[in-house]
């Protein structure tokens, strides 16, 4: 555990203990690796709101462990919050977020969290836990609207956080970025104007049946939310995937 | 009070001669101070009313309330101290909290009171501390339990009340609570009632200027504690200055 100042040996990374108990000279390795881990979250901004898409699996390793756990959290009527990593950090965060609008709101105050607030706080979080080496292994999108203006950001277990018009994280990263990039440039040059609501959530449901096809911790079970001025929807939806593809892929037999 | 000079009223933590602690009489003295307090359990709902005294023009308006959310289902009216009160309602909301933490279910009112009551007795036991000076009154409603109300004093001594009055005139305020048939009554006519109670009960002479507060717990606010809105609250008020005029002449408050 804790190596006390005057029995450190600079070089000496390793102790075998003579007595074969643990001593307090051991050495320990900070951070883990995640457990009960979830997969890629995917985030678009649209012209009156944004849109996040996770899936409702939970691995164990590569066991499709718990089907049917939701990851996509309404704080209020004016932010949701998507995570992916360990499920159990989710958790966490999950029961001190919920814990910190009880207690705003019963100063009564009409005052409510917003998204900016939310993903700073987060950050600030996630980055004291990692500067103690013991990071909360989890990446949160957060998205809401902060004067009449949609906000969408992201912080990951390194406490890094950054905002941006669209954002996807793990496989999604690789896979579903450059296609929602596509969509949202598309729609610029073309007709000069952001996303439709309809169009976010259309290209959300493409990028999740894209990741399906790809990434083996995925799931054909999803959510969508949705939060727009005054209005949070989450919607459950099962992927339709088209395995005829399949045969095109050769190679791997 | 014969017994100021023998020494006994110096510590909560001696009797006197005849069995009484002093220090917690006096501190019953504090919330007979106060301005008055009611809360009166009807058939659906509990509903609040508070004369909070206005000691100075220079105060702004709706500043120092005695009307609060322990959670979003518990509320707390209180008179006396009211720097008390709000140390009482923040380990209201502590153990509000905790049993939250430990079982992800809202706190029972029957156990808030419990805790918060023992922890205001503590204070009556040791030479050291001075007891609370401020009383305080907790209602909840649930569909199963429905609802219910509870009456904390100085001593730590608590019962459950269907109507309660603590404060300046809270002996000509219970003979007017006992009046109304308040097991079958609803929410919607006691919050009148209430109102009426409060401003019957005013002191024009010695206390000029006050604010009505009103609140309410029940199955029209879906268990949730908040303050009345302002429709009901001017229905509230205009039922209560027109039933004082009514009564002037013939009744001396």
């Amino acid at each position: 555990m804790y190596v006390k100042r005057e029995d450190w040996i600079p070089g000496n990374f390793k102790n075998v203990p003579d007595t074969g108990r643990s001593t307090q000279n051991d050495i320990v390795q900070h951070g883990w690796t995640p457990i009960t881990t979830t997969t890629s979250v995917l985030g678009v901004v649209f012209e009156s709101g944004v849109a996040l898409a996770a899936d409702t699996l939970t691995s164990y390793g590569s066991m499709a462990c718990f089907q049917n756990n939701p990851r996509i959290l309404t704080v209020n009527q004016n932010i949701i919050v998507a995570a992916a990593g360990e499920y159990s950090d989710y958790q966490f965060i999950r029961d001190i977020v919920e814990e910190k609008v009880r207690t705003e709101k019963s100063l009564n105050d009409g005052i409510s969290m917003k998204p900016k607030a939310l993903h700073t706080w987060l950050s600030r979080v996630l980055y004291n836990r990692r500067t103690k080496m013991k990071p909360l292994w989890s990446t949160f999108l957060v998205a809401g609207i902060q004067n009449d203006v949609p906000f969408l950001g992201e912080i990951d277990k390194l406490g890094t956080a950054f905002v941006d018009d669209q954002i996807a994280n793990g496989y999604g990263a690789y896979l579903a970025l450059p296609l929602m990039r596509k969509a949202i440039d598309e729609k610029r040059e073309k007709f000069n104007s952001k996303l439709t609501k309809d169009e976010a959530v259309d290209l959300l449901k493409k990028c999740m049946e894209v990741l399906y096809y790809r990434d083996a911790r995925s799931h054909d079970k999803y959510q969508i939310g949705i939060v727009t001025k005054d209005s949070v929807e989450i919607q459950n939806l099962v992927l339709k995937p088209n395995w005829e593809v399949a045969k095109l892929v050769q190679g791997y037999e | 009070m014969s017994s100021i000079g023998t020494g006994y009223d110096l510590s909560a933590s001696q009797f006197s001669p005849d069995g009484r602690v002093f220090q917690v009489e006096y501190a019953f003295k504090a919330v007979e101070n106060s301005g008055t307090a009611i809360a009166l359990r009807g058939s659906d709902g509990v509903v609040f009313a508070v004369e909070k005294l206005v000691t100075s023009k220079l105060h702004e308006d709706s500043t120092g309330k005695r009307l609060f959310s322990v959670e979003d289902h518990i509320g707390m009216a209180v008179g006396g101290l009211t720097a008390d009160a709000s140390a009482i309602l923040d380990v209201a909301r502590e153990e509000a909290r905790s049993y939250r933490q430990s079982y992800n279910m809202p706190i029972s009112l029957k156990y808030l009171n419990e805790r918060v009551s023992m922890y205001i007795h503590a204070h009556t036991l040791y030479s050291a501390i001075r007891p609370f000076g401020c009383a305080v009154i907790i209602g909840s409603y649930d569909p199963k339990d429905g609802p219910q109300m509870y009456m904390i004093d100085p001593a730590g001594v608590s019962f459950g009340y269907f109507g309660c009055a603590i404060g300046k005139a809270k002996q000509t305020a219970k003979t007017e609570i006992e009046k109304l048939n308040l097991k079958t009554m609803t929410c919607k006519e006691l919050i009148k009632e209430a109102a009426k109670i409060i401003y019957m009960v005013h002191d024009e002479l010695k206390d000029k200027q006050f604010e009505l507060e009103l609140s309410w717990v029940g199955s029209h606010t879906n268990g949730k504690h908040e303050e009345v809105s302002k429709e009901v609250f001017d229905d509230a008020l205009k039922y209560a200055k027109a039933s004082l005029d009514d009564d002037s002449g013939s009744d001396g408050e």
